[in-house]
């Protein structure tokens, strides 16, 4: 066959696939993988949510919504975010339903972005932002987050980065791959440094819902943060709803207007099917997401607990289902310690470089797995460092 | 008390659970945990722990029976003295108080149906409070004590995710 990488554009070659995706296709060929590997929750969507999709179907709604989305949910929504994190915005004007965080995150860089404007992503991070900002004709500046900080983004290192380019700021905490979170007083510290610089703030909340200690701050909170924070949210993690893809954006009328005429003419409106279950999420679904995050923090201290005991180096990770030890104890190079940890073990954790290059030198785990399996790979683990630890 | 709440809850959907791993969850000390499960046991809080097996799977066709009886209350006593003469039973696994149209709920299991009718009709109607008795068979068991019978539990999600 004729290779046909000459016709494709500049832009999309010239981003990496992603890190995930070779790693991905070296435990689908292993057998018998206990995998703390996943990037979702290990429930199934809550029955009455399901049903509510049931309902939808056999009602018939089958058809378009219009390009913002239900307004029933986008009302829901607005409820939701005051409730949840004390900002009020307008289901008419400044809400937008979209498919899952993943489009929203995308609308949000196009809808701002000029050629050559820099996006700031603190990292190690979601795998996303970079290439999204490269697909906008973007340039993605990356900004280190420490193990040290327990991955907290720091004014005096994010002001580094800051250049006349600079334009939007992402933050994502409750942090994947982290774990790690930002309290009230981190986001002050960050508040002037952001508008001295006229940065407008994508503020990825989609583990808003899994804290441990203490409730979600919301940079959009913060006075004069509002109508310069988008903040994107969805169902995925808090209802176990990974699969429907339905996320949101709420902010500024003008930057939702602006997204919305690119979702318009690119995705039409999310599946109404998607939506309904959305509303009965909101509307119903607290008590069973409780119940789930209570079991996810029952599994963070198992496996905090098992790190120690095996000597994995772990600062505790306070919101969603991620843990990212430290491996500097085997001497390896994260993506040869996942590989070698599958083969002599199997098990399946992702390394750290994924996530950026200051992941290097850590892996993710992922605890939305069942207490047996988490104490299976904690006891194989400690195995495979027993034959590896260095010094 | 809080406390004692949360290890029996945790005991509740998993009895096996390990004080060990008790304690990890709840962030405490494993002697506290032990010691608090043995008082909850001596106190007769925490009863007992069984399994939830599912019998059919093995080919053992064992036979559940719920059975409504309508008694005729005592003085001084109403329900409370012919409900645990019936406890007394070893077929009779569970005895409940209803309200509605009749007053015992009593669960019996046995090999066969004969068994079950031969309890009914040698054991439980010869008590001289029990007015009547309609015997409920148990078909087929969908979902108990939170478990269902049937549901796949596989994994469905791809091994690796971003």
């Amino acid at each position: 066959m004729n290779s046909m990488q000459n016709y494709l554009a500049d832009t999309v070659k010239s981003i990496p696939p992603s890190g995930i995706r070779r790693f991905f296709d070296l435990v689908t060929q292993t057998k018998g993988v206990i995998s703390l590997g996943v990037g979702e929750p290990d429930f199934v969507t809550p029955w009455h949510i399901r049903e509510a999709c049931f309902y939808a179907l056999e009602k018939g709604y089958t058809m378009y919504t219009s390009n913002s989305g239900l307004l029933e949910l986008r009302e829901e929504i607005a409820n939701y975010m005051k409730k949840k994190i004390g900002v009020e915005y307008s289901p008419q004007r400044e809400i937008l339903i979209t498919i899952g965080v993943s489009e929203a995150v995308d609308l949000a860089l196009r809808a701002l972005l000029n050629p050559g404007d820099e996006v700031l992503v603190p990292e190690p991070s979601f795998v996303s932002y970079a290439p999204g900002t490269v697909l906008a004709y973007g340039k993605a500046v990356s900004v280190p987050t420490y193990f040290e900080d327990e991955y907290r983004l720091k004014p005096e290192v994010l002001e580094k980065y800051i250049t006349p380019r600079s334009k939007i700021l992402i933050l994502a905490y409750p942090n994947n791959p982290t774990g790690g979170i930002m309290e009230k007083e981190d986001l002050e510290k960050l508040r002037d440094l952001i508008i001295k610089n006229d940065l407008i703030v994508i503020s990825d909340e989609i583990y808003a819902e899994l804290t441990y200690n203490g409730g979600h701050v919301s940079i959009a909170s913060l006075p004069g943060m509002r109508d310069r924070t988008i903040v994107l949210n969805g169902f995925s993690k808090a209802y176990a709803m990974t699969g429907w893809r339905i996320g949101y954006a709420c902010g500024h009328p003008d930057i939702i207007a602006a997204m919305t005429k690119i979702h318009q003419y690119t995705i039409m409106c999310a599946p109404i099917m998607s939506q309904m279950a959305a509303i009965e999420a909101l509307r119903h679904g607290e008590s069973e997401m409780r119940r789930m995050v209570d079991d996810y923090n029952n599994r963070r201290k198992i496996i905090l607990s098992g790190f120690k005991e095996i000597g994995l180096d772990c600062f505790e990770p306070k919101g969603a289902f991620y843990a990212f030890p430290s491996i500097k104890i085997s001497g390896m190079s994260s993506e040869e310690f996942c590989e070698k940890l599958l083969m002599e073990e199997k098990v399946a954790v992702v390394p750290g470089n994924a996530f950026g290059a200051n992941g290097e030198g850590h892996i993710r785990c992922c605890y939305a797995a069942s207490i047996k399996n988490i104490e299976i790979a904690i006891e194989r683990m400690g195995n495979f460092l027993a034959r590896h630890r260095k010094g | 008390m809080e406390l004692e709440k949360k290890i029996l809850k945790l005991l509740e959907k998993d009895a096996k659970m390990s004080p060990k791993l008790i304690a990890t969850i709840l962030d405490e000390d494993e002697g506290k945990i032990r010691d608090i499960i043995e008082r909850l046991e001596r106190e007769k809080i925490i009863l007992g722990y069984s399994t939830v097996i599912n019998w059919e799977r093995l080919g053992e066709d064992g036979v559940t029976a719920m059975i409504d009886v309508k008694v005729t209350p005592e003085r001084e006593v109403g329900f409370e003295k012919v409900a645990e003469r019936i406890c007394r039973f070893p077929e009779v696994r569970c005895v409940y108080l209803m309200s509605g149209t009749y007053d015992l709920s009593v669960v019996v299991t046995g090999e066969t149906m004969k068994d079950i009718a031969w309890f009914v009709s040698h054991r439980l109607s010869t008590l001289e409070q029990v007015q009547s008795t309609v015997t409920h068979f148990v078909l087929k068991r969908y979902k108990q004590d939170d478990f269902i019978f049937e549901e796949p539990e596989e994994d469905k999600r791809l091994v690796v995710s971003p």
